[in-house]
């Protein structure tokens, strides 16, 4: 069963201008229920444009996107929101700094429900909130009614997630969530990313600029360059993948111009 | 001490006014502080809201009527901006700009209306007709005291308002404010709430125009101008003097009431104290550009140590 379904698409920006960028060119993809697929990329390569496309940040050129068997191609962002969970480079996008961090969490329990003059939060709801924040184990269960904008980076990128898999999401996007962080929070907003992804079973795509995050992660890994998929490891295979194989991988689809690019990535 | 007791004279219908002008503030909390938006409509719409009660209340309607009538007419001049904004990509404040300009001719024949062209302003006489409010009797004791009816309406407003930014549609308005990519990433249609919001905004602002000419006898084409300026005035004197005590939503909003009581205040004073009315405005536009630099100033130059918060988990 195919939970996302893109095929072809193509996405130029700033067309007929000097500055004009072809960032998807005629990508397809598809995903089955319950793969957790990491992607990785040179800058430019099109790897938040293909999500933010699949999001619908901005509608495509031509080709179609489907998320479990509905054509979501002409859809809206906020109405593609209902089968879509999203996590942001930027720990500030995926929060609303000024309003609760119940508030935010009740917000995320309403996506892809019309709404109305109903309450905003119930008593019921901040239990469950609380409940759920505490397996977070970021302290974040007594500070419920806290504003956001109080909370660090790899806090927010928690809640976040949470907030993405609050109702179960058809397709977990998260785009190089853990590459604002310092290394140590990085982690463990990854080992919170494994955990709720394996608890609900979530369809998963996951941009990345750490190759051994992208091994180490997920049951494949695709590369993408100039807007197009160049290569796709599942299964055993992907199991048995380093950090070697993948950059000599990297070099021959690119030529070896980005070589020394990622090396310095890799530290 | 004839300065001080002529000032305390001039008190009760300070306050009157300030009221007045907090309700109108209050809806410049919703677009400049929720929404965060700075709209211009409100120049407009608080002189449609003058005129259309006026007109309605002359013709015969009852003053509730005329009142919700201008309420209307100020959530359709809201209307118009956020459709401006939202459906056809014009900046807000420019959407607001257009509004108003707008307005200023439909404020004419608004006020004009039956004789055949328009008409830059409309008196009513509180002899002849029963207003709500009105300042002949600001310094009497009674239910028809315009401050006792003001204090009524103002509580019901941030009452209503309080409850409504805690719906499911409420919360989805502040999040668009706060943050639109994570309302849009949650479902929220923010077109749809930036409208909404905008039309609450200028129908407050409507409604707080037919209050303010019901209390002065008249509405008249030029009542609005500089409005959102002592809109903002108000909100940012509120929250300079209240922010550290009022932390709850419905008494951020009080204090935007306040806010507007005090500016009246202090405007009575610097008139008493011998400054021209026609320098008025030039005074409130400096009170505002300098509490509004204030706070840039501070971060900019005086940056606190030790703010930043730490990145670990």
């Amino acid at each position: 069963m195919l939970m996302l379904n893109v095929h072809n698409i193509v996405k130029t920006f700033n067309a007929g201008t000097v500055n004009e960028k072809v960032a998807l060119s005629g990508l397809s993809l598809t995903l089955a229920d319950g793969d957790f697929c990491t992607v990785i990329g040179g800058n430019g390569a099109g790897k938040s444009t293909m999500l933010n496309a699949v999001a619908g940040v901005f509608p495509v050129d031509s080709g179609t996107i489907a998320i479990d068997g509905v054509d979501v191609t002409k859809l809206s962002e906020h109405k593609r929101a209902r089968y879509i969970g999203r996590v942001f480079q930027d720990p500030m996008t995926g929060t609303a700094a000024s309003m609760q961090i119940e508030e935010n969490l009740a917000l995320a329990q309403r996506r892809g429900r019309k709404r109305t003059l109903r309450a905003g939060i119930t008593k019921a709801e901040r239990e469950e909130y609380r409940v759920l924040l505490k397996i977070l184990d970021l302290g974040l269960e007594d500070r419920l009614t806290s504003k956001v904008g109080l909370l660090s980076g790899g806090q927010r990128q928690a809640l976040t997630l949470l907030m993405a898999s609050l109702v179960r999401p058809k397709l977990l996007l998260l785009d190089e969530h853990t590459a604002a962080l310092d290394p140590k929070t990085a982690a463990k907003v990854l080992e919170a990313t494994e955990m709720i992804v394996e608890k609900d079973h979530l369809t998963t795509l996951m941009v990345t600029h750490n190759m051994k995050d992208a091994i180490a992660h997920g049951n494949r890994l695709i590369m993408m360059k100039e807007g197009r998929i160049i290569l796709d490891i599942r299964g055993e295979e992907k199991k048995k993948l380093t950090v070697e194989d993948l950059l000599e991988q990297f070099n021959l689809a690119s030529g070896g111009e980005e070589f020394a690019n990622d090396r310095m990535i890799l530290g | 001490m004839e300065f001080i007791s002529a000032l305390l004279k001039s008190m009760p219908g300070a306050a009157a006014q300030g009221m007045i002008w907090g309700i109108m503030a209050i809806g410049v909390y919703i677009t400049y502080r929720i929404l965060d938006v700075a709209d211009l409509t409100v120049d407009g719409s608080l002189a449609t809201g003058g005129a259309v009660c006026v007109l309605l209340t002359l013709s015969g309607c009852p003053v509730w009527l005329a009142m919700l009538a201008a309420l209307a007419a100020g959530l359709i001049a809201g209307f118009v901006t956020g459709i401006l904004h939202t459906a056809c990509g014009i900046p807000p404040i420019l959407a607001g700009i257009l509004t108003q300009l707008a307005l200023y001719s439909v404020n004419l024949r608004i006020m004009g209306c039956g004789t055949g062209g328009g008409k830059a302003n409309l008196p009513i006489s509180v002899d002849k007709y029963h207003l709500l409010i009105s300042s002949r009797f600001v310094r009497e004791i009674g239910v028809q005291n315009p401050i006792f009816v003001l204090v009524i309406f103002s509580a019901v407003i941030i009452f209503v308002l309080y409850w409504f930014f805690g719906t499911e549609l409420g919360c989805a308005l502040r999040a668009t404010g706060s943050n639109q990519n994570m309302a849009r990433a949650q479902g929220i249609n923010t077109s749809v709430t930036k409208v909404l919001g905008l039309m609450l905004s200028n129908g407050l602002v409507a409604l707080s125009g037919a209050l303010l000419s019901q209390y002065q006898g008249f509405s008249d084409i030029n009542m609005g101008r500089g409005a959102i300026v002592i809109g903002l005035a108000a909100v940012i004197i509120g929250e300079v003097i209240f922010s550290r005590v009022f932390h709850n939503f419905a008494l951020k909003l009080l204090a935007a009431v306040l806010g507007a009581i005090i500016y009246y205040i202090v405007i009575q004073i610097v008139l008493r104290m011998g400054l021209s009315t026609d320098d008025l405005k030039l005074l409130t536009a400096l009170v505002v550009a300098v509490f509004l630099a204030v706070p840039y100033f501070k971060s900019t130059y005086f940056p606190k140590r030790g703010k930043e918060v730490s990145s670990s988990c």
